[in-house]
């Protein structure tokens, strides 16, 4: 049985779901991410397991003994807030000490303990100040310290970096997980921010208007986006509509717009309406009059390490990235030829609600 | 945040104990003042029994009434106008101020709010006495020694005192919410100081102003100490009527009739100024 | 920003002038040797001081005030922490009545409000009661700290409660450690404030005060409407006194700005 366990988790007002059904198991030791737009319901689970928020049906059970309904202050959860909410009246110390305090362990046990904690955050030499003397990161590991110093059997994190600049925001993701790992918490954490999800989870949920619509690792999210929603949700995609017009054993032909396109065959049908999802760095541009499809170089983005195209061709404007290495990037204009392995293109039934503008896709 | 259901009845439980105190001291008696205003008096015995509405008759006619309640509104209508003229410009003098000076001189204006209102009559009394300070000046100039106290003028500077507070204290507000930039933005595409003044700033403040004439108005109209002390024995005012009714002639139901009336002039005024200004006023300046 | 020009400061030295002139005054006469209202032109002396200390109803008076300060804005506290929580932080039917209940002695004149409670006394026997006069005195400075305590609140995080309560504490220990610490700054201000408005009330104690239980403020106006003589200046000067020290004090604890102009 797994550690943190939601089955059927529904909360709703009124007639409004905020959270449908959703299950999800957590392994012990586990890190787990809940990721999606905002108001997708993901907050609210973290709030019902965290006990602030009570579900209108479903059972969460930890460590095999249910708490659907038991008070917020006796799971016994560190919790990390978005807003970090220390006490604004206590020193570092005393608020990381306040857990303990209220677990009423000994005086004498508590001091060491909170030094412990408080030097796995790097904040040893802060113990006397107050939260306001503190510069945000700080703040965030005094959060992060006080809800692991009472070794609570799960973690939960809001939003943890979303109040931090976005340079300090990626070394406190290495940091989060590298805590994370040698305390050996379970741990979910609830974030917008796919690439802070990805690189620190062991497992990402998305979350979709109230539903879970994946849970795998965050490799297969982005190389195996179940939904249509999830691979223009997480990171930029092509997304092509288009007809199967023949399938064999092997390879199927879909016609995208009157331009044929081989992909691997899957189990579709002849005369599936899909649409089909190209990530931008998965194309290859080559010289003209190879590859598949030709192109021209409508607009060019310089991204740092890579450069990002816009392509205009058969199929309407294709983004595509390539590395940064150094030789001379493609000029405005310049005629291309696109190509990319059957392999990479995902599928997905159906056709899109509306066209694509690529410009928009950007996350 | 909403309180999970079984906790409904959490806050009456936490604001009864002020709701019924405020519901026997304000409620109860305002009610009861009420229902005595339309009681009869007999002169001879001091009782009040029945039921009679000549009390507002009176008032409405008697010419001795109509007179006080005229000067009422013109003594707090004059006193209101002075502090628009005084507050305004002095609350704006003081959000262009730096700190330190800001500060200190916010607390000079705004302090004597917390002095008790008969020391401050008492001090203008001292001022415009006829040996006071203001006297003296005059005679000083030529002028000879002049007659201040209980008259009309002694009454509206003191209230002007009082009152300016109340006065600046909106106005500063609604300067602080100003962004100053938008100011200089005016000057930026040529307005002169006037004009950025007169176009710019003024029309964001308006509503600062408004209320602030509001309660001055009110509180002046209402005002005990200062015609009490400054007006002498012929100066009446609405409250001082008031106090005679109650405590010098014991005819309470006409002392009632005469304070409910203040009240519901009060309450008209406020409550209009909250439907019409406010509402209006949000909507363009949020 | 930029400075004022010379006009705008010749206006404003007159209006602190204006402002300050009253109680400048009153200081300086309290100190006049002679029998008259007058500027101490001879000397200084503490004469008039003495008098009002040996005056038994002047110092009655001042400790009527006193106690009647301390309890009522005491008890305003007490009754204003909980309602303020309540209106701030529950949806519930009635919300709005009682926001207004609570605030209404702000509009409503004290006049109106001395008459109402001195007709209520009367028909409940309680004409001079000391208990009687703290209840109204409570009710009137209640809204103070309502406003001051709604600000505080409201301005408060709630994930800092529930951050105590995700630690273990339960609803007494999370008010007691976190909620009435973060709110003390707006209880402070809010008790000082009612103390000042309770010491200075004249209007409405004037109708429901008794011999035994007359107030300072009442006291002087009193005396003012019979004699006058330097005496009067020096209980003013006393006032001027414990006002300054209160609201140096209010300055420090809460911003006298915050108070006065409200939170910005």
């Amino acid at each position: 049985m797994s550690f943190l366990e939601l089955k059927d988790i529904t909360k709703s007002y009124g007639t409004l779901n905020a959270v449908s059904d959703v299950t999800l198991s957590v392994e012990k030791g586990e890190f787990v991410s809940l990721l999606g737009p905002s108001g997708c319901g993901k907050t609210t689970t973290l709030q019902m397991i965290a006990g602030f928020v009570e579900p209108t049906s479903g059972t969460i059970r930890l460590d095999g003994r249910d708490i659907t309904h038991a008070k917020a202050n006796s799971r016994g959860l560190g919790i990390v807030f978005q807003s970090y909410a220390l006490f604004p009246h206590m020193t570092v110390f005393d608020n990381v000490s306040f857990g303990l305090e209220m677990q009423r362990v000994p005086k004498s046990d508590r001091r060491p303990r909170v030094e412990e904690a408080l030097e796995l955050v790097h904040l040893a030499a802060y113990a006397g100040r107050y939260p306001r003397e503190l510069s945000g990161g700080q703040r965030q590991r005094v959060a992060l310290a006080r809800a692991i110093v009472i070794r609570p059997p799960v973690l939960l994190l809001d939003e943890p970096l979303s109040n931090l600049d976005a340079k300090l925001r990626e070394a406190m993701q290495f940091e989060l997980r590298d805590i994370q790992r040698k305390v050996g918490t379970t741990t979910v954490m609830v974030t917008h921010d796919q690439a802070e999800a990805f690189s620190i989870s062991d497992r990402v949920v998305v979350m979709e208007s109230g539903r879970i619509t994946q849970i795998d690792q965050p490799y297969r999210i982005y190389e195996h986006p179940e939904t249509e929603f999830i691979s223009r949700f997480v990171g930029k995609t092509n997304l092509l509509p288009g007809t199967v017009q023949a399938v064999n054993d092997r390879a199927a032909t879909v016609s995208l717009g009157g331009v044929p396109v081989e992909i691997d065959a899957g189990a579709l049908v002849r005369g599936d309406t899909v649409t089909l999802c190209i990530r931008p760095e998965k194309l290859r541009l080559t010289g003209t009059g190879l590859g598949r499809l030709p192109g021209r170089v409508a607009e060019r983005y310089f991204l740092g390490s890579q450069w990002l195209y816009h392509i205009d061709g058969p199929l309407g404007t294709l983004m595509a990235v390539t590395p940064n290495d150094g030789s001379a990037p493609l000029d405005t204009g310049e005629p291309v030829g696109l190509d990319w392995t059957p392999s990479v293109v995902r599928v997905h039934r159906g056709r899109l609600a509306e066209a694509p503008d690529p410009t928009l896709e950007a996350h | 945040m909403s309180a999970a259901p079984a906790r409904l009845p959490t806050p009456l439980i936490l604001s009864a104990p002020a709701a019924l105190l405020f519901g026997a001291l304000i409620l109860t008696p305002l009610v009861l003042t009420a229902l005595l205003s339309f009681n009869e008096f007999e002169h001879a015995t001091g009782r009040t029994h029945g039921f009679t509405v000549a009390h507002y008759a009176a008032v409405l006619s008697d010419s001795y009434y109509l007179e006080i309640f005229l000067r009422t509104f013109r003594v707090a209508a004059l006193a209101t106008a002075i502090c628009v003229v005084i507050g305004v410009p002095e609350a704006y003098i003081l959000s262009r101020m730096r700190n330190p000076w800001r500060s200190v001189f916010l607390l000079v204006v705004l302090a004597p709010l917390l002095v008790s209102v008969v020391v401050r009559a008492f001090g203008w009394s001292m001022l415009l006495g006829p040996e006071g300070p203001v006297n003296a000046v005059l005679m000083a100039l030529g002028f000879g020694r002049m007659r201040l106290l209980y008259n009309e003028g002694t009454v509206i500077v003191a209230l002007v005192h009082v009152m300016l507070p109340f006065m600046v204290i909106p106005v500063w507000t609604s300067l602080q919410k100003l962004d100053p930039a938008v100011e200089q933005a005016a000057l930026s595409f040529g307005a002169s100081r006037a004009t950025a003044i007169v176009r710019v700033v003024a029309p964001q403040i308006l509503p600062g102003i408004l209320s602030g004439s509001l309660i001055v108005f009110g509180l002046s109209a209402s005002a005990f100490a200062i015609p009490g002390l400054l007006g002498g024995r012929r100066l009446k005012m609405v409250a001082t009527i008031v106090y005679d009714q109650y405590l010098s002639d014991l005819n309470w139901p006409m002392g009632a009739a005469v304070a409910v009336l203040l009240l519901a002039a009060n309450l008209i005024v406020m409550l209009t100024y909250h439907r019409v200004v406010e509402g209006h006023y949000r909507r363009r300046l949020g | 920003m930029t400075r004022n020009g010379p006009i705008a400061l010749i206006f404003h030295s007159l209006v602190v002038l204006f402002m300050l002139a009253p109680l400048a005054i009153v200081c300086l006469v309290a100190f006049t040797p002679e029998n008259t209202l007058s500027l101490p032109t001879r000397g200084l002396s503490l004469r008039w001081f003495e008098a009002v200390f040996r005056h038994p109803d002047f110092v009655q008076s001042f400790w009527n005030s006193l106690w009647l300060a301390l309890l009522s804005a005491t008890l305003a506290v007490v009754l204003a922490v909980p309602a303020a929580l309540a209106i701030t932080r529950w949806e519930f039917r009635g919300r709005g009545f009682l926001n207004a209940l609570f605030l209404s002695p702000l509009i409503i004149p004290h006049l109106v409000l001395g008459v109402a409670m001195l007709r209520l006394f009367a028909l409940v026997g309680a004409t001079g009661s000391f208990g009687w006069l703290v209840a109204a005195h409570i009710v009137i400075v209640t809204p103070y700290v309502m406003r001051l305590l709604i600000a505080a609140i409201t301005g408060f995080d709630r994930s800092v409660e529930q951050a105590a309560y995700s630690l273990g504490a339960s609803e007494a220990t999370v008010f007691r450690r976190v909620t009435l610490p973060m709110i003390l700054p707006g209880v402070t201000g809010g008790w000082l404030i009612a103390f000042i408005n309770s010491f200075d009330e004249l209007t409405m104690s004037i109708f429901i005060t008794s011999p035994s239980t007359v107030t300072l403020p009442v006291r002087m106006y009193m005396y003012a409407t019979e004699s006058i003589d330097p005496m009067m200046a020096a209980v003013s000067a006393i006032i001027v006194g414990i006002t300054a020290v209160a609201v140096l004090l209010l300055d420090r604890v809460y911003g006298l700005d915050r108070i006065l102009v409200g939170q910005h």
